[in-house]
């Protein structure tokens, strides 16, 4: 691999995997690194484009490639057009290899930026006047959205429509339907992916300002502080695991406790519960909670295979089982909450009362209040979308992988994710016009064969590490989400470039990550790829994970501290652990590959390293 | 002065407004002291003992005499009257009843300090109406490492003597004041034997971030620390969460213990294995930094701090504040508020301010 600048690779030099030949047939054509067109490679090969690790700690699916689009379009559309931001315009992605590149597209023009600001001020201004009131419109419009979604119907292909058809003289067919549906399905999706990112760009804007005025006065902050001033107690997405913790404790005070813990899988259980008034009482309020409560991914929700609590009923039912035991010990499971917010008010006391002037103290003052103001979105938003819509999408897609599947398109429905959604559009054209006509689709023959094909190559991904960069570091970045949830700052493109010059991840003694949760502890790594493998864990133990949900949450009154991948000081690793009290170092990149099972590590969660012991 | 007043009295019973009685530098260990803050045991020899001890060896009555008459710039009969009435000081003997005072008090401080004997730092402690002219009369007369209660009581009067150097008398006359109305008290304090010292900043003095505190330290007496002869271990704390952010554990090549035969402190080799062991453990980092916010809180304002680890006193209470005084540099530069350099006053100027800014990267 050559490397521009002595640091990062070239975007253009990196290698096509063997046997993977093609691959950019199955992401759509502008994602690709390009080198016939001049002027794009060139703006290419300028760019500094890093690997979005935080979304896509594996390579993409060419159905998932969705999401991707999705917010390409509705961050750009926001900064570009929308609100105007002066010094940026949106974000630039491109594919790699399955995996995702991202680039902030700087205003250049001095007086294309001054005419920005004029409009920044009035749009933005307008948002934050009247963020209360708009964000309470946006819940309205977003549950409609996940409302009409879960409404939709996607029917079968029937051998002879009903006869309701004639008599109503209804003039469609459930083929016409099929398409409708498809495309209600992508459209609902695409808008809720609007409504995602009306508030998010500039509620990371007021954060990025608090942030920055409080490094400002405190070189030496950290940003985990800066954060827990900031943060919300009582925000959505604790709630599905508050629901967990009601349930345990109904079964307690319903004396079934024995008979949820003894019952097996979730099959059985039921069984045992059914027979007795309390069980089906319980039985009742579980089902009450599923919707919305048990909408929830195990993992970030961007892939088609993080698989909701509704999906799979042992997951929330084991986390059930884990609350109940820590009830019979007699553990309480409330959340230090009063303790929680003591310690967030002192933490902002003491920061204020060492500034040093009346001046900055009031801008003090005034910042933090509008960072508070915008931050319940920026947590919330991600029960809304990424927990509840998609887990609920996921499915709806699924159904359209049935019909597909029994009309031959697919060997198996989970082989649906090998299409960009274009493709199945179109599968569904070849579809229901050969079922008008009488005919066997086109597709039947040639899209099993490009599947298979396509396992191979994701299959290659997979194995493929992303190096962290390509192309040139700029000096300066003003993109809020580039430099909030992506955290890309000096340091931690030193920390990336480090690990991408290291061939062999067993050389790694030592790394870094994100300060996420403060405090420094030794103990033994678990290393857990999905929330299935969290029985495993002892307790004590350090939980290595790609990344945590709210799936996770049990666990973390096991474990002593927490490493990941994927995520922020805002990721729901370092939320939690602060909760806890342990510490947490978030946003490693690689820790699930360069640490095992059973490896002695020390873990500082106040400065984000991490080093192997024996 | 009235008669109820004791002529010694322990440091934790000194307050702020008993300069005139116990001088500044025994009150301010008081005000230290009754602020929480851990510093070495010991007792203050007052005025009142000092003006016992000058009427009782008949010396008051003699000094109309002995200066009377001589002008300020009279350099020559000035030296002679100090070197006679110096001489007669550390010649005569405290009444019974003072030296009493005196022995019992250093025996208990033996006590407290877990020695026989212990060592102890004897210092002058000058009062109000003579601090001006203490520094320029260069009478802060300290002997350090003195121990036995002869060794006390005569180094005691060294301190007393020290008010009659002929500078400090030039300056009194020049200033107009009685020199019989100027008195000394005497400081008797624990000497730390510091397995362990340094110094520490209730800000960091790289930056100035009033949320840090950071601590030098390095093995043996803070000498090696302060006067920059060793590169030293540094630590950077918050000081809001009392975490370590930042730990530089240096080469340590020298530090000072102290010499019993010559009751000196000497400079000595560190042993090759313990020259990059960090010289101070976290506990006591942490433990040091919430005495450095404290101190910070009681005196309002960002301090620069002496401390030392004690090996001989109990492990919980081992750690002790010699010194704090105001932080200079950083306080006396008046920076514009961070606030000015905004476009702005409104949360949008901030803003937009802080977008066109971005981060720096590189």
């Amino acid at each position: 691999m050559t490397k521009s600048n002595g640091k990062f690779p070239k975007p253009h030099a990196i290698e096509t995997l063997p046997g993977t030949e093609g691959w950019e047939r199955m992401y759509p054509y502008q994602y690709q690194f390009v080198s016939d067109d001049q002027e794009r490679h060139d703006y290419e090969k300028n760019g500094f484009w890093f690997y979005d690790g935080l979304h896509y700690p594996e390579p993409l699916y060419p159905f998932d490639t969705i999401w991707d689009e999705a917010w390409y379009l509705a961050l750009s559309q926001f900064n570009t057009r929308i609100f105007a931001v002066p010094p940026v315009y949106g974000v630039d992605h491109r594919i790699v290899n399955g995996y995702v590149y991202i680039t902030p597209v700087p205003v250049k023009d001095p007086a294309e930026i001054e005419k920005r600001i004029a409009l920044f001020m009035e749009r933005a201004g307008y948002y934050y006047e009247n963020w209360n009131e708009l964000e309470s419109n946006w819940e309205t419009k977003m549950r409609a959205t996940i409302a009409a979604l879960e409404a939709l119907q996607i029917d079968p292909l029937p051998d002879m429509e009903e006869l309701s058809v004639v008599t109503s003289g209804l003039g469609e067919s459930k083929g016409y339907h099929l398409l409708k549906a498809y495309d209600d399905l992508i459209d609902l999706g695409i808008r809720c992916w609007q409504y995602h990112f009306e508030f998010l760009n500039l509620g990371y804007a007021a954060y990025v300002t608090f942030m920055d005025f409080c490094q400002k006065i405190f070189p030496d902050i950290p940003t985990q502080r800066i954060t827990q001033m900031i943060s919300g107690i009582d925000v959505i997405m604790y709630k599905p695991d508050e629901k967990l913790k009601e349930l345990a404790q109904l079964a307690m005070t319903s004396g079934i406790d024995a008979a949820v813990l003894a019952g097996g899988d979730f099959a059985a259980t039921t069984r045992a519960l059914g027979e007795t008034e309390a069980g089906r009482a319980w039985l009742q309020t579980f089902e009450e909670t599923r919707y919305p409560w048990f909408n929830i991914s195990t993992g970030t929700g961007w892939y088609h295979h993080h698989k909701a609590w509704n999906d799979d009923l042992n997951i929330p039912l084991a986390s059930i089982r884990i609350y109940i035991e820590k009830l019979q010990q007699g553990d309480s499971l409330e959340r230090p909450i009063e303790a929680v917010r003591a310690e967030r008010d002192r933490i902002t006391v003491e920061y204020r009362a060492l500034i040093d002037n009346d001046e900055d103290r009031a801008t003090f003052d005034q910042l933090l209040q509008t960072a508070t103001t915008v931050f319940p979105y920026v947590e919330n938003h991600l029960f809304y979308v990424e927990h509840w819509f998609h887990s609920v999408f996921w499915n709806k897609v699924r159904e359209v992988g049935v019909i597909m599947r029994d009309h031959g398109l697919l060997a198996d429905v989970e082989d649906i994710w090998y299409l960009k959604r274009g493709e199945i559009k179109d599968a569904l054209w070849d579809l229901v016009t050969a079922w008008a006509t009488g005919v066997k689709p086109r597709g039947a023959f040639t899209l099993p064969k490009e599947i298979a094909w396509r396992k191979g190559v994701m299959q290659k991904f997979q194995e493929w590490s992303p190096p962290p960069a390509v192309g040139i570091a700029p000096e300066v970045i003003q993109e809020p989400f580039t430099i909030v949830l992506w955290g890309v700052t000096n340091d931690s493109l030193k920390s990336w470039a480090a690990i991408a010059a290291v061939d062999n991840l067993d050389d790694i003694r030592q790394f870094t990550g994100f300060a996420g949760s403060p405090g420094s502890v030794q103990g033994r790594v678990r290393v857990c790829r999905t929330v299935e493998e969290i029985g495993e864990l002892e307790e004590g133990e350090i939980l290595v994970a790609p990344t945590t949900s709210p799936s996770w949450a049990p666990v973390f009154t096991k474990i002593q501290a927490c490493v990941t991948d994927v995520g922020g000081v805002m990721s729901h690793a370092a939320i939690v652990c602060r909760e806890y009290g342990m510490p947490a170092v978030v946003g490693t990149g690689m820790a699930t590959k360069i640490l095992k099972t059973g490896q002695m590590v020390s873990v500082n969660g106040s400065t984000g390293e991490i080093a192997i012991l024996q | 002065m009235s008669t109820t007043q004791p002529m010694v009295c322990w440091f934790e019973e000194c307050t702020r407004e008993m300069v005139p009685l116990v001088g500044g530098k025994c009150s301010s260990l008081g005000e230290l002291i009754n602020a929480g803050i851990r510093v070495p045991p010991g007792f203050a020899i007052t005025t009142r003992g000092y003006y016992d001890f000058m009427e009782q060896a008949g010396i008051m009555d003699d000094l109309a005499g002995l200066v009377g008459s001589l002008k300020a710039d009279d350099l020559k009969g000035l030296e002679t009257a100090s070197s006679e009435i110096r001489q007669r000081i550390e010649a005569a003997s405290f009444s019974l009843q003072l030296e009493d005072e005196i022995a019992e008090s250093y025996r208990r401080l033996s006590i407290r300090s877990f020695m026989p004997a212990t060592a102890v730092a004897v210092r002058s402690s000058a009062t109000a109406e003579d601090l001006p002219g203490a520094s320029f009369a260069g009478q802060q007369d300290t002997y350090l490492w003195i121990r036995g209660i002869d060794a006390v009581l005569e180094h005691a009067k060294r301190c007393m003597s020290s008010l009659y150097t002929a500078r400090a008398m030039a300056y009194r006359i020049r200033m107009g004041f009685d020199h019989r109305e100027v008195g000394i008290s005497v400081g008797v304090q624990k000497m730390a034997n510091s397995f362990t010292a340094g110094v520490m900043f209730t800000l960091n003095p790289s930056n100035g971030d009033r949320s840090s505190i950071v601590i030098d330290a390095n093995f043996g007496f803070g000498e090696s620390v302060v006067s920059g002869e060793v590169t030293p271990d540094q630590f950077r704390i918050n000081k809001v969460s009392l975490e370590i952010l930042q730990r530089t554990v240096s080469e340590k090549t020298v530090c000072y213990t102290v010499d019993t035969k010559t009751q000196t402190s000497v400079a000595s080799e560190i042993p090759e294995e313990r020259r990059n062991i960090q010289s101070v453990t976290d506990d006591e980092l942490i433990e040091l930094a919430r005495m450095g916010k404290q101190i910070e809180q009681h005196y309002g304002r960002p301090m620069d701090i002496e401390w030392a680890i004690d090996k001989d006193m109990p492990r919980s209470g081992n750690i002790f504040i010699l010194q704090a005084r105001p932080e200079t540099v950083w306080s006396e530069k008046r920076s514009e508020p961070v606030s000015a350099k905004a476009r702005g006053k409104t949360t949008m100027d901030f803003i937009l301010s802080s977008m066109m800014e971005g981060k720096k990267v590189s």
